[in-house]
């Protein structure tokens, strides 16, 4: 029994230390910004591997995303006779939840994962050491620019996830099941709000991609330095981010909707 | 490592196509071309009923849509809805004694504002308020009268 209270005080600690540990580097990750920004170089690198390589990813998973709503929306709206409006439902579920949410999950596998296992593997080899030793602060070097590329990143991703799944929506319901062209784009253009909507899908976006990425550097980061302990991080970033994300777009939905 | 300048482009490449997204997102999906809350005038009108007419719906005219409900508030003194409606400011030579009512697009969609107009020599301004209005129509109000005629007719 005292060993298992032992235990659950014991998971506890080390859940809160986490927590500290991951606001500390937080901030001063966010305290290298204005640094980073004089050196674009690194932060173009970091956004051709986080964003540039994710982009196959976001474009392949948002058009058939958006042909399967297209699909699903026409079977059922077809049964009210309101047809018409499949272009409103594949849009608003597309900008205001599919697009950030589903963007944000396949970010956090494509993109978390690869910076959680570069950086503990940096880690790992001693680079992050070495850095230190000649006196570079690793956070700001390496850390910060991979933080700042997938704060850029995930709501550039979203908007060509939620563009494309659209334009899928489009190609099934009106190039497939007949779905008049004209109603599908002016009832989309009647329904859906620049502010409440599409602003709305974008912030949540961005703070999606502070998350995971944030999430992503620590774990890598905070990893134990050898591969057990990398392989392990890899797989916390992704189900952390995850997690994140799901709940995170509760609370937000909630608040703006 | 990679060709620097073959990476740039690549990500000048990624972040157009980001931004083209979003702008095709504002333009093409949202109503921004029809949005523009500052410019035309405005004209209120009270109606006894506005029941499913939401900020925001579409006013028209001759089933042009010419506006939208800018502001819908409630008088307290005369138990009356008003409505602020945003005309754009090309349609500017409606007369001063046009009426407004409101419909149901089709028989279950949105509710819209429809404006007929009158035979005023005079334009509407800004600020000036409709007089001739007619209220929403309340579908379940209209089923009772319906079941309540034919409670009548079997009386008979």
């Amino acid at each position: 029994m005292l060993n298992f209270i032992q235990g659950l005080g014991h998971s506890g600690l080390t859940f809160f230390q986490r927590l500290g540990r991951a606001n500390i580097l937080f901030g001063q990750i966010l305290a290298g910004v204005p640094g980073i920004l004089l050196r674009w170089p690194l932060i173009i690198q970091q956004l051709y591997y986080v964003g540039v390589l994710s982009v196959l990813i976001i474009l392949v998973s948002g058009f058939f995303v958006g042909m399967v709503l297209g699909l699903q929306g026409y079977n059922i709206l077809v049964d009210f006779g309101a047809e018409e409006t499949l272009g409103v439902m594949v849009s608003l579920s597309l900008v205001r939840e599919l697009g950030p949410v589903v963007a944000a999950l396949l970010f956090a596998g494509r993109a978390g994962s690869a910076l959680t296992a570069e950086i503990g593997l940096m880690k790992a080899t001693e680079q992050l050491s070495a850095m230190e030793m000649m006196a570079i602060d690793p956070i700001r070097r390496v850390l910060t620019p991979r933080f700042l590329a997938g704060f850029i990143s995930m709501p550039l991703l979203a908007a060509i996830f939620s563009a494309v799944g659209i334009m899928g929506g489009d190609f099934v319901g009106v190039g497939l099941l007949g779905v008049d062209e004209g109603a599908y784009w002016s009832q989309m253009q009647a329904s859906v709000d620049l502010y409440d909507d599409i602003l709305n899908g974008v912030i949540k976006s961005i703070v999606f991609g502070v998350v995971v990425t944030w999430i992503a550097v620590f774990e890598g980061y905070d990893a134990i330095p050898t591969s057990e302990g990398v392989s392990r991080a890899t797989t916390r970033t992704v189900v952390h981010s995850s997690l994140a994300i799901l709940g995170l777009d509760f609370i937000l939905t909630a608040i703006m909707f | 490592m990679m060709n620097t300048r073959k990476t740039e482009i690549l990500v000048g490449l990624f972040i157009a196509a980001g931004l083209v997204a979003l702008f095709m997102l504002a333009m093409k999906v949202s109503n921004l071309n029809i949005y523009s809350d500052d410019s035309g005038y405005e004209i209120t009108a009270s109606f006894e009923n506005v029941s499913g007419l939401k900020v925001k719906s579409p006013v028209e005219m001759a089933g042009v849509r010419i506006g939208r409900v800018s502001d819908i508030s409630f008088d307290g003194e005369r138990f009356e809805a008003i409505v602020k409606i945003r005309i754009e400011s090309k349609y500017n030579t409606l007369p001063k004694d046009t009426s407004a009512s409101i419909y149901t697009a089709g028989l279950l969609g949105e509710k819209y504002v429809g404006l007929e107009p009158g035979g005023d020599e005079e334009n509407l301004q800004d600020k000036d308020k409709l007089k001739l209005t007619q209220s929403s129509l309340v579908l379940e109000k209209l089923i009772s009268r319906f079941v309540d005629s034919f409670i009548d007719k079997d009386k008979k």
